[in-house]
């Protein structure tokens, strides 16, 4: 467990009830709990709702929002806005804000489009493999020079980050605007596309999903035995065995069920039917069912039906992507010397000063990081679109800052966690996806979206006073 | 005492706008030595220790280290000097634990180079221990710990880097009488093992009892030094709340004239 939350038992309360001492012994933070146990009900209520509404498509209350294809969507969707949240929580712990990363994505992202479409494109010759390795390094290192830009004004011209990245906001679209020529900028090159997730080659399969999920079930034994040995090395109190034992259960069937899901969702029938022909896997014959995510042969038509030939898509490269982000950012912060600095500077940034600490370097470093994920997602969001355009960004800055926010980042500084972020952007995304399955009008999506936000601060409140 | 002074601040101004919080001090230390700094409230004190420390930077003056001139422009420059500071408002980060205080800045790290929160607790506990006995929890962000369980954190930061000067700004102002006694025997500890101290306190039985030397400050001025034995209560109390120097001490730039 990290440095940065109030996880240790209360030595006071000792005869407590089960759950209690249960929470006490694993020292899971309990808030972290209460989200999960929201997401899962709004996604039960989205199903039910669905389900009266719209029919049964093979959700698991009887509607379309728990379905593997639902699901793995949602992850897909919430990618982009995940990764740069893990940034947004560093930049609000040090007490600092950053408006301006939805116009930062889509300046980038044209950039990198830009550099493909209308020159790498016609000088190298289309489909070049430097292309997207070029696209890729180009657009990372715009981002990460914006971001460290705004760093700059922030730390050493001593502007308000508020203003200097309000400014980006209205600036950077500008610039994308006028890059783009107002133009949709479109393809992307072929390999870059892999990034976004909508075509087979992003596809890892239910073979690489299995193993990468069993290495980090291994992982997370090896964190938790290794944590337990080296207080066994400096003789510090222990978490009991069956408490150590339930948290490596518990991570091990979350990380193999959300795989499960994955390799459950089968590639659309098109593409399960192009790819069998191109590689001789001969289709079993069966009988039409429009509501299979299998094909078979019904005569000679290829056709759907309940059994036959799937091919389990497993997870997409922009989920992994985020998961890899969200694995090295939750790391940064607890485990670095880098990280440590930024919660402390968002806890006195007067202390972390007279201890010698570069405040000022420190805050250029974590908005050049920020600038960093801007591209990350930059490119996941132009590959997933295969375009790019100056409105690519638009309203992410609000979406990033409401994940960190109702991911439990304080906007009083040094309180926030990396992965209270990424469950507060798929709750935020969950909420967008089940209204937009519901058939929801946009303007009633935002008007509830809002209100959510409002009311998981409120909670928050609430939960923080009462913890205590 | 070797002649040569541990440190020496020599004529040293800071103004903050119109205010001219220090105007011309001067003060040494020889290893050793517990030197009392002494002041009415707006007095100087904590900002003259400030320059000292890096947190500010100097208008004017100069400071020497065992007699040579040294440069310092900032937090980081007084630790290489080895220039350890308890401040008056403990300057801790309040959403970390002590450990994390402790060594902030100075993290320990594992050979890959993640910070090895391990060790440091381990060490945190040894540190706390020797200070404030009773004191159980390492897990909490300071923030949630009592005014003295804070200043021990910023104790024992000070006290663990192996300093040679040791500046203290009211560090007693929050403990209790047992806590107290222990920082005094500390204070006469570290002192025996040939560190300089300025002590900066409100209460003259503490300095009495602990300090070789006092200075008396006000309106930014030195009014005067003196041995803490050629001088009584009475006399430093004139010496703070008049600006009268007593017979037994050395008067400096803020002494009323009129006493001269
Ligand atoms: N950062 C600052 N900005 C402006 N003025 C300051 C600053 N720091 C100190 N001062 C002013 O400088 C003067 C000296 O303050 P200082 O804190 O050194 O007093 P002190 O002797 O430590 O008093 P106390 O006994 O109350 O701690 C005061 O008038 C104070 O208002
Ligand atoms: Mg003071």
């Amino acid at each position: 467990m990290s440095k940065q939350q109030n996880s240790s038992a209360n030595p006071a309360l000792t005869d407590d009830g089960p759950i209690r001492r249960f929470l006490n012994a694993t020292e899971i933070d309990t808030r972290m709990i209460g989200m999960i146990v929201a997401l899962f009900a709004i996604w039960c209520a989205f199903d039910i709702a669905s389900g009266i509404l719209r029919g049964n498509f093979g959700g698991l209350l009887g509607g379309s929002f728990l379905t593997p294809r639902n699901l793995w969507t949602l992850l897909n969707q919430t990618a982009s806005i995940a990764v740069m949240t893990t940034g947004m929580v560093l930049i609000i712990v040090m007490r600092q804000i950053d408006l301006s990363v939805g116009s930062m994505l889509s300046l980038v992202a044209v950039a990198g489009g830009v550099l493909q479409v209308y020159q790498l494109g016609p000088s190298l010759g289309v489909g070049h493999p430097a292309i997207w390795v070029l696209a890729i390094i180009a657009i990372l290192a715009l981002g990460t020079a914006i971001g460290a830009f705004n760093g700059y004004l922030t730390a050493y011209a001593q502007i308000p980050s508020f203003i200097v990245t309000l400014g980006g906001l209205i600036a950077y679209s500008g610039v994308a605007f006028l890059l783009a020529k107002g133009e949709t900028v479109a393809p992307m090159d072929k390999t870059f596309k892999v990034l976004g997730g909508t075509i087979p080659a992003s596809w890892i399969g239910p073979f690489w999903t299995w193993t990468l999920s069993f290495a980090a079930c291994a992982l997370i034994v090896f964190a938790i035995v290794n944590g337990r040995r080296q207080r066994v090395r400096f003789k510090f109190p222990l978490r009991p065995v069956w408490a150590e034992v339930t948290l490596a259960a518990l991570g091990s069937i979350a990380v193999l069920g959300a795989a499960a899901v994955v390799n459950s969702y089968a590639w659309p029938p098109k593409l399960a039917e192009n790819y069998a022909k191109e590689n001789n896997i001969t289709i079993p014959p069966g009988v039409e069912d429009k509501a299979g995510d299998a094909i078979c042969m019904a005569g000679d038509a290829v056709v759907r039906c309940l059994e036959g030939l799937t091919l389990g898509t497993g997870y997409a490269a922009p989920v992994l992507i985020a998961f890899a982000i969200g694995a090295i950012m939750s790391f940064i912060a607890t485990r670095t010397r880098f990280g440590r600095y930024v919660y402390a500077v968002g806890g006195n940034p007067e202390a972390a000063n007279l201890a010698g600490i570069n405040t000022r370097w420190l805050t250029v470093k974590v908005f050049a990081l920020m600038g960093f994920l801007v591209g990350v997602s930059a490119i996941i969001s132009s590959a997933r679109l295969d375009a790019a355009t100056n409105a690519l960004g638009a309203l992410n800055e609000l979406y990033v800052i409401a994940a960190a926010v109702i991911g439990g980042t304080s906007l009083a500084g040094g309180v926030g966690t990396i992965y209270g972020a990424i469950l507060g952007a798929l709750l935020m995304q969950s909420i967008q996806s089940g209204m937009g399955l519901l058939n929801l009008p946009a303007a009633f999506q935002n008007i509830v979206v809002g209100t959510v936000l409002v009311i998981a601060v409120w909670l928050d409140q609430i939960y923080r006073r009462n913890v205590k | 005492m070797s002649n040569i002074p541990l440190i020496e601040m020599r004529d040293i101004s800071i103004a903050f706008g119109g205010i001219k919080a220090v105007d011309h001090a001067s003060v040494d230390l020889y290893p050793g030595e517990v030197v009392g700094l002494l002041g009415h409230n707006g007095a100087g004190k904590s900002t003259l220790i400030k320059v000292l420390s890096g947190a500010y930077k100097r208008d004017a003056g100069q400071i020497f280290i065992d007699g040579k001139e040294v440069a310092i422009n900032n937090p980081r420059d007084a630790k290489a000097l080895g220039i350890e500071t308890i401040y008056q408002t403990l300057a801790l980060a309040d959403n970390v634990d002590a450990a994390a205080n402790l060594y902030l800045g100075r993290e320990l790290r594992t050979p890959f180079g993640t910070l090895d929160d391990v060790a440091m607790e381990a060490a945190t506990r040894k540190v706390m221990h020797r200070l404030n006995p009773n004191f159980r929890r390492f897990k909490e962000p300071v923030i949630k710990l009592s005014g003295g369980q804070r200043q021990s954190v910023a104790i024992a930061r000070a006290i663990h880097f192996n300093a040679r000067i040791l500046i203290m700004d009211e560090p007693t102002a929050a403990l209790g009488p047992q806590e107290t006694a222990q920082v005094g025997e500390l204070i006469k500890q570290l002192k025996s093992e040939g560190i300089g101290i300025f002590l900066i306190s409100h209460d003259l039985h503490d300095v009495f009892d602990l300090a070789d030397r006092l200075t008396v400050m006000k309106n930014g001025k030195v009014v005067g030094s003196a041995r803490t034995s050629d001088v009584d209560h009475d006399g430093v109390l004139g010496m703070i709340i008049a600006g009268k120097c007593p017979p037994g001490a050395i008067p400096g730039p803020g002494a009323l004239q009129s006493a001269a």
